[in-house]
């Protein structure tokens, strides 16, 4: 009895309201924790393919090379735009927090617009290095770049969908303030995803082969 | 692959529950086949597991009699040399991935959740996705005998003997799309039991008061979480690489076989801990039940665990001392790999204290459970064989690998999954099976395994190398040969009767177990055999470990246990521990569980048709159309699915009426239309009603010790 009434010590005596998530054993409701579960096990796929970049730098045995190739100013932008849709995320939790859901939404767009500004800069940079007669099929460096980056840009895609689909059912007034955690699973998603980013631009642009 | 994952959690979340939009009438029949096509209970689920990897045990098991036939004799004639490659390729795939993991899947679906008294897992249609999934691997996967030749490539796959140019066939590339099919299903019931272990205890239960299979479970959860992407990747650049052009693992191109490897091998290692560690967990349970003591150094049995989940991580090069990496790398290796040996050592010495001057039971489960502790013992040992670089030279591509693999997986992990089968049967099915065909099950399984694979280390040593389909008479290897041969039909003959066992139970005598016919510690023994649809009528409220051990006896001054009287009778329904069996409605009424849909399976059917696509996208001139028809049909599951609540709210309103009553327990509550519109949290329902106890009885309610009761 003694544990029980231990555990029991914070809750409030109410009937089952917003806050009952907190009744799990962790406090983390359990579509927050499988979040962060599913995020972890998502570090190791980019992992090993952040680690077979790695492996295969400088090894092309024929070019381009990604010295020849890059464009890094117009990455730095793209990189940029991807950044900041990770703060119109924050300020979207932010405004269903408050239960300000105009603004709620206009974030949700903005930062599935910016998302979507980065995956057509994505999109773009692939149709130049194809042009520039980088393929898939050329060598090492085009094989492990686009299937690193494209992995990357699948993810930003489906993520955008996400935001997409909240967007939609706020429209349909079913997004409620009380409902935020919906939302700040899907960033925790997102924020992810730029994460990597972060990481795949400095290992696979920036670090000189 | 993982893509799949993503949409479905936000757009679950997304929906209001009350948007009662579904595409298809929602499934309500209690029986038939539809109630098992559309189930999401915990306790069905773990049955489809169990019956369908048994079957593929059987498919698994006929693959290996046939490749024993081969070898039977020098020159043999039963497969040629292709069909050998398929068959031993098979062999290996169906056991790890379709026989061991599900078949310990099963058990963490069916006793996991009892034992750490929940009502359910965390995300019930999830968990029948991942079913649906394995299944649908498994199928494809199997589907290629038909389709033109199984993959032949081993099951470690090595590139590029498995690229384009040496592999043109499209068995490669069942096996690729195959196991990322089976590595989704197994990824996301990993998240699944994470989190439900994580957070759906029953009040009272602390992580050190965890039955020791949950946290095995726990354990192995986690190293799935974090090795199955490791192999998606490898088979990922993989299938880039076939149908693509790519050129990760073409040498010509630059690429580095050993690069698959070192990825294949991450999450092989890690891999081989999956496959034991839950059969560790069963035979931490059957040990101390069978040897009336509590399991010796129960805080040491998990924190081994724990060392071996992480230092299971350091070993894999083991496998690749032959490659040539240098002995800077192969020194680090063998030391740990020699220092894996301790924890998985403690171990045994913990099952061995744990029997020492125990009352011991020689029932079948504790057969099969000290079978498991001396055979991975053997197996063990020739393991720490391996660590030593230049003797693993020696023996690297020998039988005697194959027989060091064999004590851990066969005489490991099935001694352990046997165990478990024989100690939970009775909780499962609500019959016991006969004693004394389990004894002959165990010392047959016993005998023709050891007849089996013992031999196989001096065929190894003698110099046999694995994956040849025959050999010559003069190179003397007939005779331990035969001997292994007969050895693995007197394991088919023992997989018989287990199988005439089961059918006698059911059919011929049945004999109805009690709800805990062994006198167990843990919670599942708690509730009636077979448990009831809501598993707990009141979630219990957890005060040791052993909990169930502790409501049913005390000490005595000088220590001895002393049955607690007033326990005894109750033996049939509810809980032994309270007392208050006929509180509770017994039908579950105004206990609110998840109901059943259609929509997991609709999405998981949507996975084979991708991999149907992505096989024969390659062959038809690059046309992927099949594989966005396979995603759109995942895609409109997912959706589909988000749309349904994940319990339909009950007409009759009974869960209001008993939650005005008072003193019903939690789910009541939980389960109110209030909970269900405030929340949205469509599938957490079973959370609210593991945690939402406590908050029942603090609220003054007549709890179970209240005095309404």
């Amino acid at each position: 009895m003694a544990t029980k009434e231990k555990s029991l010590a914070h809750e409030e005596p109410v009937t089952p309201a917003p806050e009952h998530h907190h009744a799990t054993n962790t406090g983390l409701s359990n579509e927050k924790l499988a979040m962060w579960a599913f995020l972890g096990s998502e570090c190791l796929l980019f992992g090993a393919l952040i680690s077979t970049y790695f492996l295969y730098r400088g090894r092309s045995l024929e070019g381009p090379t990604p010295e020849e190739i890059y464009d890094i100013p117009y990455t730095s932008v793209s990189s940029f735009v991807l950044l900041m849709s990770s703060l119109t995320m924050v300020l979207a939790l932010a405004a269903i927090q408050r239960g300000d859901y105009r603004r709620l939404r206009v974030w949700l767009l903005a930062t599935a617009l910016l998302g979507a500004s980065f995956i057509a800069g994505q999109v773009y940079e692939f149709t130049s290095f194809i042009r520039e007669g980088l393929t898939i099929k050329t060598n090492l460096f085009g094989s492990s770049f686009f299937v690193l980056t494209g992995f990357h840009g699948v993810h930003v895609t489906l993520g955008i969908v996400m935001l997409l689909s909240l967007w939609n059912l706020s429209l349909r007034g079913s997004l409620t303030q009380d409902r935020s955690e919906v939302v700040e699973i899907a960033g925790l998603y997102w924020h992810f995803v730029d994460v990597v980013w972060i990481v795949i631009f400095t290992v696979v642009y920036l670090i000189p082969t | 692959m993982t893509t799949v994952l993503e949409p479905p959690s936000p757009e679950a979340l997304a929906t209001a529950p009350t948007d009662d939009t579904g595409l298809m009438r929602r499934p309500i029949e209690p029986k038939g086949v539809w109630s098992w096509i559309t189930t999401v209970d915990h306790k069905r689920v773990g049955i489809l597991y169990g019956v369908t990897a048994f079957i593929f045990f059987l498919a698994g098991g006929i693959e290996a009699l046939l490749m024993r036939l081969q070898l039977a004799k020098p020159d043999g004639t039963v497969l040629g040399a292709e069909a050998y490659n398929e068959v031993f390729t098979m062999h290996g795939t169906t056991m790890v991935f379709l026989v061991v993991m599900p078949l310990s899947a099963a058990f963490f679906n069916y006793v996991m959740p009892l034992q750490i008294g929940a009502r359910d897992v965390a995300f019930p249609r999830l968990n029948s996705f991942s079913y649906w999934a394995f299944l649908f691997g498994g199928l494809f996967l199997y589907s290629s005998f038909l389709l033109g030749g199984a993959p032949d490539g081993g099951w470690f796959g090595y590139a590029p003997n498995t690229s384009i140019t040496f592999s043109p066939g499209h068995g490669i590339d069942f096996w690729i799309f195959g196991l990322q099919i089976l590595g989704i299903a197994s990824t996301v019931s990993a998240v699944n039991f994470i989190v439900t272990m994580l957070n759906m205890r029953a009040p009272g239960m602390t992580l050190m008061r965890m039955p020791i299979f949950s946290w095995m479970t726990l354990i192995s959860s986690f190293l799935i979480l974090f090795a199955m992407p490791v192999i998606t990747i490898a088979l990922f650049l993989l299938s880039f690489d076939r149908n693509f052009g790519a050129n990760f693992f073409n040498p010509a191109a630059g690429g580095d076989p050993v690069l698959w490897q070192h990825l294949f091998w991450i999450f092989g290692h890690p891999e081989v801990y999956i496959l034991i560690l839950p059969a560790m967990g069963m035979v931490s349970e059957v040990l101390p039940v069978f040897s009336r003591k509590p399991l010796f150094g129960y805080p040491v049995m998990v924190f081994s665990g724990i060392a071996i989940g992480f230092m299971g991580w350091g070993v894999w090069v083991h496998h690749m001392f032959a490659v040539g990496l240098g002995p800077v790398a192969v020194s680090a290796f063998s030391l740990s790999t020699m220092f894996i040996a301790v924890p998985t050592g403690v171990k045994i010495f913990n099952w061995i204290a744990t029997t020492w001057k125990g009352s011991l039971k020689l029932t079948t489960p504790m057969l099969f459970a000290m079978g498991f502790i001396a055979m991975f013992t053997i197996g063990g040992l020739s393991g720490v064989t391996h660590a030593v670089a230049p003797h693993d030279r020696q023996q690297t591509d020998t039988y005697y690998v194959v027989a060091h693999f064999h004590y851990v997986l066969f005489g490991g992990a099935l001694f352990g999954i046997m165990a478990g089968i024989y100690y939970w049967w009775p909780k499962i099915f609500g019959t016991m099976l006969d004693e004394r065909l389990g004894k002959l099950n165990f010392w047959t399984w016993f005998l023709g395994f050891n007849l089996a694979f013992g031999p196989m280390h001096l065929l190894g040593l003698q110099g046999m190398p694995r994956r040849i389909y025959t050999y010559d008479k003069s190179l003397g290897l007939d005779f331990w040969n035969m001997a292994s041969t007969v050895g693995a039909f007197i394991i088919a003959f023992s997989v018989c009767v287990f199988l005439y066992n089961i059918w006698r139970s059911h059919k011929r005598k049945r004999v109805k177990a009690p709800a805990d016919p062994w006198d167990a510690r843990t919670l599942e023994w708690s509730i009636s055999s077979p448990p009831p649809h809501y598993n707990f009528a009141e979630i219990p409220t957890v005060h040791a470990l052993d909990e169930l051990w502790h409501r049913k006896y005390t000490e005595d001054d000088e220590g001895r246990p002393v049955r607690v009287e007033a326990v005894e009778a109750a033996d049939d329904d509810s809980e032994p521990g309270n007392g208050h069996g006929e509180d509770h409605d017994e039908h579950g009424h105004g206990i609110h569980m998840p109901s059943p849909s259609y929509y997991p399976l609709v999405a998981a059917f949507g996975l084979p048709v991708m991999g149907y696509g992505m096989v024969y996208g390659r062959s038809s001139g690059q046309s992927y159309v099949v594989v966005v028809l396979g995603a759109l049909i995942l895609l409109a599951g997912l959706f589909a699915w988000a749309m349904e609540p994940s319990a339909e709210p009950e007409e009759d309103g009974h869960g209001v009426v008993e939650l005005a009553s008072g003193g019903e327990p939690a789910l009541v509550a939980a389960a109110g239309p209030a909970a269900l519109e405030a929340g949205g949290q469509e599938e957490s329902e079973p959370v609210e009603g593991a945690s939402g106890a406590p908050t029942d009885s603090g609220r003054g309610d007549p709890g179970p010790e209240g005095p309404g009761a």
